[in-house]
């Protein structure tokens, strides 16, 4: 139940495109039509999924302060905290490049859908983002670590297919001002989604 | 002589015409989350030209031994030894904004202006010109982040680095701090503008739709 909780805050309330600006460079750039946003929303959910519960594990077991105890009492003391941003970074560019083997490997079809944008989530800062929100709310369980990814995951897909769809619309019916196309009103845009998702701010579930 | 013009290019260019930000669009993530007051903007601008100019100058040394397809993890992973200095090194001598930054010093290793340069630059360049070239991007950068930390910290608070700069008696005349600029939100708006009135400017910069 709890868990349920969370994964509906994390989409709506700690969205992070709106709330915490998260994954901007990407956002901006492959949102121009819905169909290539989609696939790119769907790849960031996948990552978030899967690398968000093996920095937790790794965070509980390995790195956080006296996470090594279970390897015998004289470990107690050791704190390799500050190894943490290495080796989620690596955890990430490892996983997205055995994600891309595997997916090419064994499904041609969804690679050619999804290839592009795999190499992108390496560097695509809702990623690691969500691994440093892990890091910094302690999260009780592996499942609490899987039901945020999903969340986050999908709330980015939310937002980035909105932003697309209302993109592909401003292209041909609006007239804008010659310096704002493009990029600045794709700024004023994702403002104003940002203060219209403010509106969930509070809410308790 | 020719040398010496495409150095000073490097270093001047990212500044206005190819700024990483309003042109190439590169790392809005942070710019939008450390700008609300203007301290942490100048830390975050510092520590980014820092990390940037050395990973440049890493990587040009390192260019012709990485082989090709690991090359993405070794930028990582230069990268990500060098945020963490710059993270303990705040920790120690700056704590306050090393808090107030918390999880965006981390993310300088997923800054796009990071991989972005490395890729594009210093790996096809000398050391001297990369370490120009980061610089350049760096204070391209950090010139952005100090405007909008700049407008967000006077409009949103009335104070400038923590000193109240709005005289009383504009608040006893009825002016009232706009507290929308605190939300981050409005650094999107404020970048907004600067890209509007750089663009109205540099014509060749404006885009069909």
């Amino acid at each position: 139940m709890e868990n349920l909780n969370l994964f509906i805050r994390s989409i709506f309330v700690d969205n992070m495109i709106f709330a915490y600006f998260l994954g901007m460079c990407s956002f901006i750039a492959v949102s121009k039509n819905v169909k290539t946003a989609f696939g790119l929303g769907v790849a960031v959910t996948f990552m978030l999924v899967i690398t968000l519960p093996i920095n937790y594990l790794l965070w509980t077991y390995v790195l956080s302060p006296g996470a090594l105890v279970w390897l015998g009492a004289e470990y107690a003391e050791v704190d390799l905290s500050f190894l943490s941003l290495i080796m989620f970074i690596a955890v990430i560019a490892s996983m997205t490049q055995l994600v891309e083997m595997t997916v090419e490997k064994y499904s041609p079809a969804l690679y050619s859908s999804l290839g592009i944008f795999l190499p992108l989530i390496a560097v695509n800062c809702a990623i690691l983002g969500g691994s440093l929100f892990m890091q910094q709310r302690e999260f009780s369980s592996v499942f609490t670590a899987i039901s945020a990814g999903a969340g986050w995951g999908i709330g980015w897909l939310l937002a980035i297919t909105a932003i697309a769809a209302i993109r592909e619309r401003l292209a041909t019916y609006s007239n804008i001002p010659k310096p704002l196309r493009g990029v600045g009103i794709t700024f004023i845009l994702t403002a104003l989604m940002g203060i219209a998702f403010m509106s969930f701010l509070g809410i308790k579930l | 002589m020719a040398e010496k013009i495409k150095n000073s290019a490097v270093l001047f260019n990212p500044l206005s015409k190819n700024n990483p930000v309003i042109v190439q669009v590169l790392g809005i993530c942070s710019v939008l989350a450390v700008t609300a007051k203007l301290e942490p903007a100048i830390v975050m601008g510092v520590s980014v030209i820092a990390v940037l100019a050395f990973a440049n100058v890493i990587i040009s040394l390192i260019r012709n031994t990485i082989p090709t397809n690991i090359r993405i993890i070794v930028q990582l992973v230069v990268v990500a030894g060098l945020v963490v200095i710059v993270d303990q090194l705040l920790k120690a001598f700056a704590y306050d904004a090393s808090k107030q930054l918390s999880v965006f010093i981390g993310l300088i290793i997923t800054n796009c202006i990071l991989m972005g340069r490395l890729e594009a630059f210093a790996m096809a360049n000398k050391p001297w010109p990369s370490f120009l070239d980061g610089i350049g991007n760096g204070a391209g950068y950090a010139i952005i982040l100090v405007i909008v930390g700049f407008f967000r910290e006077l409009l949103g608070s009335g104070t400038l680095l923590g000193y109240s700069v709005i005289p009383q008696c504009f608040y006893d005349a009825g002016y009232v701090n706009n507290g929308l600029m605190i939300l981050p939100p409005m650094a999107l708006i404020v970048v907004a503008c600067i890209i509007w009135v750089h663009r109205s400017r540099n014509k060749d910069l404006q885009e069909e739709n």
